[in-house]
C-alpha cells in the first residue's frame, strides 16, 4: 500500500462517533468492526442495512448513529443503495442539492445476506458499477437466530443446525473471490483486532469510485463460545494462523496486506473456540484438524508461488 | 392536448412521462415491457430527463425505487403478476417507509399454471400491503390516473405509494383514443414532488425503517398508515374535481353507471367492466333494470360510497376475476363487509367468478348473471357462489386432455 496516513495506532481517530449502549453482545466483533470503519468514515453517509445482528442497532426512537440510516431486508441491501445513490445523483444533476448535501453511501450486513441471500442483489449492483462500499461483518452463520450455519460457515464447526460429531460438512465460500470476479473497484479483508490494517483499507476503498468491498472476519463470541474478552485475541490467531488472510483485490491484482511469519498452528485458533471443542475432546480428531491444516497450507503454498512467478 | 391512438401501456408511459418522473427502476416483464420501452426511447431521445436503471429482479426493482424515493426524487415503476409478487417484501416495506412513488401494475395470472393472459389475483395479492390501488378501465383513464395517483401519493396527509392497476392485453396492448394534455397543462396540476423533512441530505440525519421492539409502536406505525390510506378516499374525490376543473374529465371512486334507478346493479373492477357496459345497455334495451357499479379505489375501499350506491337495490351481483382457493371471489367478501347490517342492505349479494387467466366474459354470460339474480330476489333466497364456464370449455379442456394421454401412452407410458 502506497500513501496512507495511518502509520502508527496514534494516526487513528480519536473521536468516537457510534453511540454506545446498544443491545449488541458483549465483545462482538461485528460492532468493533463498525465502531472503527464509522470513526473513519464519519457521519456523512447513509447505512444502508440488511437483516443481521447490527440491524437491531437502530430500535426506535434510539439510534446510534448520528449520520443517517436505512433498514431495507435481507436480500436487496445493494438495491436500496442503487436507490439512494441514483436518487442523490440525480438530485444534484438537477441542481437541486449542493455537493455539501450529498452523502456517500455504505451498506451493512451480515454473511447470512453478503454469501447467500443478497448475492444476485450484489451482483447486480456491480454490473451496474454503484458506487457504494459494502462492508460485511461475517461471524460465519446466521447469529441473529442464534448461530445457524450459513454459506460462509467454516468447515467442521459446530453451529445450532450442525451439532454432530463433524460439525459443518461444508467449506466456507469464497466471497472475496466471487466479488473479485466481477472486476470492482476494491475487495479486501479486514478485522477489527488488527486497525491500522482496517484503516488503510477503508483510505484505500474510499479514495476510489465503483463497487467496494470491506470483508470484516467478526468473531462473535456468543455464536462461536469463547469469552467475550478474547475477541482481540482471536481476531489476532485468526490472522497469525493463516486461517483469514488479510488482502486486497485493486486494479485486477491481489496483494497480501499481512502474510504470517511464522504461521502459527491451526490449533492455536481452534482451541480458543467452544464451536471447535469437538475437534479436541473428548479425543482428539487428529484427521480433522489436519484437513483443516492442509487447506490453510494449500493457499499459502500458492499465495508464495504467485509471487514467486516474475508478473507479465 | 393532442388525441392519439395508444395501447393502455402507452397511455401509461405518457402519464409518467408527463408527472416529469426523475427516476425509473426497471425490469422486464410481459404483458408490461412496453410501458418501460417506451419510457426508455423518450429518455435516449433526451425527451425525458429521467435516470433508468435495469434491475436484476423486481425485489431489487422495488427496493430502489423506494430508496431514491427517500431522497425526494419523484419515482416511476411498473410490473406484472410474477414480478409484483417476487416483489412482495418490499412492497410492505416501502409501504411502511411512507413513500410517495407511483408503480403500475398491469395484470397477469399467477402461476401455476403459468400464464401470460390478464385476471386480478396478482394485484389482490397486494390488497394489504400498504399501497393504495386504483383500478383502471380505460386508456384514457390509465394516463389521467397516473397523474392524479402522484398528487395522491404526495398529498401529506396520506404520503403512501400508489399502485395503478390495468389489465394485461385487453388494456396493455389495446389501442383507443387517448387526449393526451399538453405539458404546461400537467404542470398546473401537478407541481414538482416537496418530500418535507423525509429525505436523505447531508447534515440532516435520518432513519428510515428502523426496528420496533414492542406492540404498542409496532400499533401505533401501522394504524397511522392505515389512517393516512383511508384519508386516501376524501382526497381521491377532491382531486377528481380538480382534474376535471382542468381537463374537463372527472374521476370518482366508484364509476356508476345506470345504477341509480337499478334494481340490479354488476359490480366489476377494471377493463371487463366495460363489457358489463354494454351488457347493461342490451338489458336496458329490454327493459331490465339494471346497472353497473365499478369501484376504482380498491384500497382504500370506498365503503360509504359502495353502502350509498348500493343502498336500496333488489339484487347486487359481485363478478370477481379472481379467485381466492378455499373461499371464492375476493371482492364479493369485501363487498358484503361494506353492507353488512346496512338497513338498506340489498338482500341479495350473488358471487361469480370468471375471466381468469385472459377468460372473457360474453354478454350471455352477463345476461345469464342477471336472470339467476332476479330469480334469487324473487325467491329471496340469496344463491350459492358460481365459477363461469360453459360445457363447450370443458369439452375443449376434455380433448387437451385426451390428446395429453394418447401422446404419453405412444411414447412408452406404459412400458
Ligand atoms: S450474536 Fe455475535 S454477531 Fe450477533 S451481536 Fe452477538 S456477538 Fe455480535
Amino acid at each position: 500500500m502506497s500513501e496512507t496516513h495511518y502509520h502508527h495506532l496514534r494516526d487513528l481517530p480519536s473521536r468516537h462517533i457510534l453511540g454506545t449502549g446498544t443491545p449488541m453482545c458483549a465483545g462482538c466483533g461485528g460492532l468493533a468492526t463498525l465502531h472503527q470503519v464509522y470513526d473513519l468514515m464519519g457521519e456523512k453517509c447513509v447505512i444502508v442495512n440488511g437483516a443481521s445482528c447490527l440491524t437491531l442497532l437502530s430500535v426506535y426512537p434510539y439510534t446510534p448513529f448520528r449520520g443517517s440510516w436505512l433498514y431495507t431486508a435481507m436480500a436487496c441491501a445493494p438495491a436500496g443503495a442503487q436507490g439512494v445513490r441514483d436518487g442523490l445523483d440525480i438530485l444534484k444533476k438537477k441542481g437541486r442539492i449542493s455537493e455539501a448535501e450529498d452523502l456517500e453511501v455504505v451498506v451493512l450486513t451480515g454473511d447470512g445476506s453478503a454469501y447467500g441471500m443478497g448475492l444476485s442483489a450484489t451482483s447486480g449492483a456491480m454490473d451496474r458499477n454503484l458506487d457504494f462500499l459494502y462492508l460485511c461483518y461475517d461471524n460465519e452463520g446466521y447469529g441473529n437466530t442464534g448461530q445457524q450455519f450459513s454459506p460462509a460457515t467454516p468447515h467442521a464447526a459446530h453451529t445450532a443446525t450442525s451439532k454432530g460429531p463433524k460439525g459443518y460438512p461444508g467449506y466456507k465460500k469464497d466471497l472475496f473471490g466471487i466479488w473479485a470476479a466481477h472486476q470492482p473497484s476494491y475487495v479486501a479483508t479486514v478485522v477489527a483486532a488488527e486497525p491500522l490494517d482496517l484503516a488503510r483499507k477503508i483510505e484505500r476503498a474510499r479514495s476510489l469510485t465503483g463497487p467496494r468491498l470491506i470483508l470484516a472476519l467478526a468473531p462473535c463470541p456468543t455464536g462461536w463460545d469463547y469469552e467475550p474478552s478474547a475477541t482481540v485475541e482471536i481476531g489476532k490467531l485468526a490472522v497469525q494462523t493463516g486461517i483469514w488472510p488479510l488482502k486486497e483485490y485493486v486494479d485486477g491484482r491481489v496483494v497480501h496486506t499481512k502474510i504470517p511469519h511464522p504461521r502459527l498452528k491451526v490449533e492455536e485458533y481452534l482451541k480458543a473456540q467452544g464451536r471447535f471443542r469437538h475437534l479436541f475432546a473428548p479425543r482428539e480428531n487428529r484427521e480433522m484438524i489436519a484437513e483443516i491444516q492442509a487447506g490453510v497450507d494449500r493457499y499459502w503454498q500458492q499465495v508464495e508461488q504467485e509471487q514467486e512467478q516474475p508478473r507479465s | 392536448m393532442t388525441r392519439k391512438l395508444l395501447t393502455g401501456n402507452g397511455a401509461a408511459a405518457w402519464g409518467a412521462r408527463l408527472a416529469r418522473i426523475d427516476y425509473l427502476p426497471a425490469f422486464p416483464i410481459t404483458p408490461q415491457t412496453e410501458i418501460i420501452e417506451t419510457l426508455s426511447n423518450w429518455i435516449e431521445g433526451r425527451e425525458l430527463e429521467c435516470r433508468m436503471v435495469t434491475m436484476e429482479s423486481e425485489h431489487s426493482m422495488l427496493t430502489a425505487a423506494g430508496a431514491a424515493a427517500v431522497t425526494g426524487v419523484r419515482v416511476f415503476t411498473a410490473t406484472s403478476s410474477q414480478g409484483l409478487l417476487y416483489a412482495t417484501e418490499m412492497l410492505y416495506t416501502v409501504a411502511g417507509w411512507r413513500v410517495p412513488l407511483v408503480m403500475v401494475n398491469v395484470s397477469r395470472g399467477l402461476s401455476s399454471p403459468i400464464t401470460l393472459e390478464p385476471d386480478h389475483n396478482d394485484v389482490l395479492a397486494m390488497r394489504d400491503c400498504g399501497f393504495l390501488q386504483l383500478h383502471c378501465a380505460t386508456c384514457q383513464e390509465v394516463l389521467d390516473n397516473l397523474l392524479i395517483a402522484y398528487r395522491l401519493a404526495e398529498h401529506p396527509t396520506v404520503r403512501l405509494p400508489v399502485l395503478v392497476n390495468l389489465d394485461g392485453f385487453y388494456l396493455s396492448f389495446t389501442r383507443e383514443p387517448v387526449l393526451i394534455p399538453t405539458q404546461a397543462e400537467v404542470d398546473r396540476f401537478l407541481p414538482p414532488f416537496n418530500p418535507g423533512s423525509i429525505r436523505f441530505r447531508g447534515g440532516e440525519p435520518l432513519s428510515e425503517g428502523v426496528a420496533v421492539l414492542e406492540g404498542a409502536a409496532y400499533s401505533y406505525f401501522r394504524y397511522e398508515a392505515h389512517l393516512a390510506s383511508l384519508q386516501g378516499i376524501r382526497v381521491y374525490e377532491e382531486l377528481g374535481q380538480e382534474f376535471a376543473g382542468l381537463f374537463g374529465r372527472s374521476y370518482t371512486a366508484l364509476e356508476c353507471y345506470k345504477s341509480e334507478d337499478a334494481e340490479i346493479v354488476f359490480v366489476m373492477i377494471g377493463s371487463f367492466a366495460t363489457k358489463a357496459k354494454e351488457a347493461v345497455d342490451r338489458l336496458r334495451e329490454a327493459g331490465k333494470k339494471v346497472g353497473l357499479v365499478r369501484p376504482r379505489l380498491v384500497r382504500p375501499f370506498p365503503a360509504a360510497a359502495l353502502r350509498g350506491a348500493l343502498a336500496g337495490k333488489k339484487g347486487v351481483a359481485v363478478i370477481d376475476q379472481n379467485l381466492s382457493p378455499g373461499k371464492g371471489g375476493i371482492l364479493h367478501g369485501e363487498l358484503a363487509s361494506a353492507l353488512y347490517g346496512m338497513a338498506e342492505a340489498p338482500p341479495v349479494l350473488a358471487s361469480f367468478v370468471g375471466g381468469l387467466g385472459g377468460r372473457d366474459i360474453s354478454s350471455e354470460e352477463f345476461f345469464e348473471i342477471h336472470k339467476a339474480v332476479q330469480r334469487a330476489v324473487s325467491e329471496g333466497v340469496n344463491p350459492s357462489p358460481r365459477l363461469l364456464y360453459t360445457e363447450e370449455e370443458l369439452r375443449g379442456v376434455r380433448t387437451m386432455q385426451s390428446v395429453a394421454r394418447a401422446a404419453d401412452t405412444k411414447q412408452g407410458g406404459g412400458a
